[in-house]
């Protein structure tokens, strides 16, 4: 195998280096759940309120996308830019992450790296731990998410205060994000005003599910937090390489105050965050809140590059995460799936997590650009991995690559990654030999012709009735809810072999 | 091209294709030796397992590349997709230049039936009559892998007697997916439910696509609930006529059809 696309150029202990690209370990972080799609689908899609709760917040944001999107004439301009700029980013890598790490350094920061989840949480904690703090507060951040950051400070002893509303509701509630972009889009203001009742000190008892009154609970909460934390942990949107400035796109300001208010700031990035110049920030600044939260442009840009003397945070830390990103790189084609911004579109325009929810994935990275990052990231180990299901919950519909602001081809990389989880199986499974039979039956016309005369079972089975109701498992899935009409009692091949295509029903009835 | 699934259940669908493009004046040939696209294989991620399908698809279908035959054509916007974005991936994935090159030659003129009548024959009015309540479901791969747009929509305005109506998110998968629909069944299903709701809205007494497929997966869940909608290929309403509309060529309610005239042979 070529070595030649690693992403992580500056690893300096190579004592476990075996040269190859290396998956998210297991056991490590949140890219892999419990149990497969299609079992934790189960559960999801009996809940009823989660469907009326998805269905009416993926429905406002679509509208509101669309909205935004038509107003431009160079949208598919600006897809198309986006997109040369993330390959030419993957095509050169290496040297990009070595020129923003010499530029953030010249500007005072630190720059780490960390080869996995856990040695990005072991950064982490040992930079708040020299500081002698005990909390932080944390700009929403989907790394941060990915490594189980939170859970590995409160390891050491350190309280992570999340800040983004949304993050602070799934955080209070004990919950975990559904949504890349609106990580509690699963729950109503009802449900929220209760989360904050239970969970929230000093709230007033009063507090009624107006969103207004929500947001000023949860923002004196906040302010609390605001003015007394020393360090302050983050992810970034962008990282431009020929700068070394970081960034951060938001709406409420809340992640501003993270950013500027603290003394010690860290940021942990996944290394394809990166673009190579400040100009092409211009296409991702018009893409993203587009697509993302259906805005021209967001409230909240904040951009720093290393440390200003008597201004904002003293020390600054950037840890570059690979956590699985060499892997992907290291397929040409598969790749593109590292274009992604986390914008969301995909999410919200796709029919089966529009019906499912996040949590329904296992993985902090849900929906369909989820279903192919997660498995990507991790490996797929075999058939029992529960990532091995993902990349076949989706329909194939295509909406994804329609929504996506940098045109990743998410149903082919579906495909691949099908085709990645059927090669894991160590011995074929049921569905192997049934498909291997398929394909000998269905490449000769002879063989197709003799397995066309099994149809006759089915007419058998659907009767006078005409239609077949109850079928043996796996098919049972289909017909548990869905009649299959009975076969014809002549094959379209039947038929022109017997009149040549004359259509002699409709010529001997007139 | 009839496509397995149109060659072993949904004959009509074909033999609408065929009378359709015969009224028009053109020669229809039926190539004996086609099976299948290799479709199924492709999207449940059999990629070696699909190259014999796709290397027998392009010999059987080749001629169209050496011009002994204009066009193929198939009664299916997925099957097209299948042979147009995907039979050359997958030759070249296993390694197979050459075959990705005949496949890619069979793919330029291979078209959906849509597609062919608008784009290729110039035709949106083919002489159909068809006096019925009709909305149209614009199917996944017609939609956003062929990008049909409204070519479907054209055919069926021009149809005398039918009355359209519009499909409240129509463009919204159906649920079906191939095999989706039976390895995330209970998803695929909740899919049905709000495609069905839509079509139930319309008040409209037949439900059309390009594809069988998604109409054997809308179908079989009206017929279940015994909505009294049946489903019914595009090929179907641009073949008829007169001549054609009698009750039994209307078909069965529910989406799943008898074929009265076929059982008595």
């Amino acid at each position: 195998m070529s070595t030649t696309h690693l992403g992580m150029p500056a690893v300096r202990d190579d004592s476990h280096d075996t040269g190859l690209p290396t998956y998210s370990p297991a056991g490590q972080g949140n890219l892999r759940g419990a149990t497969s799609f299609p079992k934790a689908a189960h559960e999801k899609l009996l809940d009823t309120q989660l469907r009326r709760n998805l269905g009416k917040a993926t429905g406002i944001i679509r509208g509101k996308r669309a909205g935004v999107v038509a107003e431009l004439d160079d949208w598919e301009e600006l897809r198309l830019a986006g997109s040369a700029i993330k390959a030419d980013v993957m095509a050169r890598l290496p040297e990009l992450l070595e020129q923003l790490e010499e530029n953030v350094t010249a500007r005072g920061g630190h720059v780490h790296w960390a080869r996995d989840a856990a040695e990005a949480n072991r950064i982490v904690a040992d930079l708040v731990r020299a500081t002698g703090a005990d909390e932080v507060v944390k700009v929403k951040s989907m790394a941060t998410q990915e490594t189980g950051l939170n859970e590995a400070l409160a390891e050491q002893g350190i309280a992570a205060w999340e800040t983004d509303l949304a993050e602070l509701i799934v955080q209070l509630g004990h919950d975990a994000p559904s949504h890349i972009l609106v990580p509690a889009i699963h729950r109503n203001r009802s449900e929220i005003r209760e989360i904050f009742l239970r969970e929230m000190p000093n709230v007033d008892p009063a507090l009624a599910d107006d969103p207004r009154e929500l947001a000023m609970a949860a923002r004196a909460h906040l302010r609390r937090k605001f003015l007394t934390a020393k360090v302050a942990v983050s992810g970034a949107n962008f990282a431009v390489a020929d700068t070394g400035t970081l960034s951060v796109v938001e709406s409420e300001g809340n992640g501003r105050m993270c950013l500027t208010l603290p003394d010690t700031l860290i940021t942990l990035m996944g290394v394809e965050k990166l673009v190579p110049t400040w100009s092409d920030l211009e296409v991702f600044l018009q893409l993203l809140p587009r697509s993302s939260t259906g805005e021209r442009m967001n409230p909240y840009t904040s951009t720093w590059t290393g440390v200003t003397p008597g201004d904002g945070p003293q020390e600054f830390h950037l840890v570059l995460l690979d956590n699985g990103r060499s892997a992907v790189l290291a397929d040409e084609d598969g790749r593109a799936a590292l274009h992604c911004i986390r914008c969301s579109a995909c999410l919200n325009v796709c029919p089966v997590y529009e019906r499912v929810g996040g949590h329904a994935y296992g993985s902090v990275y849900p929906g369909p650009i989820g279903a192919v990052l997660s498995p990507m990231l991790t490996g797929i180990s075999g058939p029992d991995d529960p990532n091995a299901s993902l990349p076949y919950a989706s329909s194939l519909c295509g909406a994804c690559f329609d929504a996506c602001p940098v045109r990743i081809d998410i149903p082919n990389l579906l495909v691949q990654q099908r085709a990645a989880s059927v090669e894991s199986h160590p011995r074929p499974t049921a569905q192997d030999l049934a498909l291997r039979a398929a394909a000998v039956a269905m490449s000769s016309p002879g063989r197709f012709a003799a397995a066309e005369k099994g149809l006759a079972l089915g007419r058998l089975v659907a009767g006078r009735k005409g239609r077949i109701s109850s079928l043996p498992w796996p098919l049972s899935h289909w017909t548990d809810s869905r009649d299959v009409p009975a076969p014809p009692a002549e094959t379209a091949r039947q038929w022109w072999a017997r009149t040549g295509g004359n259509d002699d029903e409709q010529e001997g009835r007139a | 091209m009839a496509t397995c699934l149109g060659d072993a259940m949904f004959p009509q669908a074909v033999k609408g294709t065929v009378k359709l493009l015969r009224r028009l004046g053109h020669e229809v040939v039926f190539p004996e030796g086609q099976t299948c696209c290799g479709q199924m294989h492709v999207n449940t991620g059999y990629l070696r397992e699909a190259v014999p399908l796709v290397r027998h698809h392009v010999d059987v279908f080749e001629p169209v590349a050496h011009g002994e035959w204009d066009a193929v054509v198939a009664p299916s916007g997925s099957c097209t997709g299948c042979v147009r974005h995907q039979h050359a991936m997958v030759a070249r994935r296993a390694g197979d230049e050459a075959l990705a090159e005949r496949a890619e030659a069979v793919a330029g003129r291979t078209y959906e039936l849509s597609e062919l009548l608008v784009d290729v024959l110039g035709v949106t009015d083919v002489g159909a009559y068809y006096p019925h309540r009709v909305t149209y479901h614009p199917t996944c791969h017609s939609l956003r892998m062929l990008r049909v747009a409204d070519k479907p929509l054209q055919l069926l305005r021009a149809v005398r007697g039918l009355e359209l109506v519009e499909l409240p998110d129509a463009e919204v998968c159906c649920g079906f997916g191939g095999t989706f629909a039976v390895k995330n069944g209970e998803t695929s299903t909740a899919m049905l439910a709000d495609k069905m709701r839509n079509v139930l809205g319309t008040r409209a007494e037949v439900c059309t696509a390009g594809d069988s497929s998604c109409l054997m997966h809308i179908g079989g869940g009206l017929g279940r609930l015994r909505t009294g909608v049946r489903t019914v290929h595009l090929a179907e309403i641009l073949a008829s006529t007169e001549a054609s509309q009698t009750p039994a060529a209307a078909g069965s309610a529910g989406g799943v059809r008898d074929e009265p005239a076929e059982a008595q042979r």
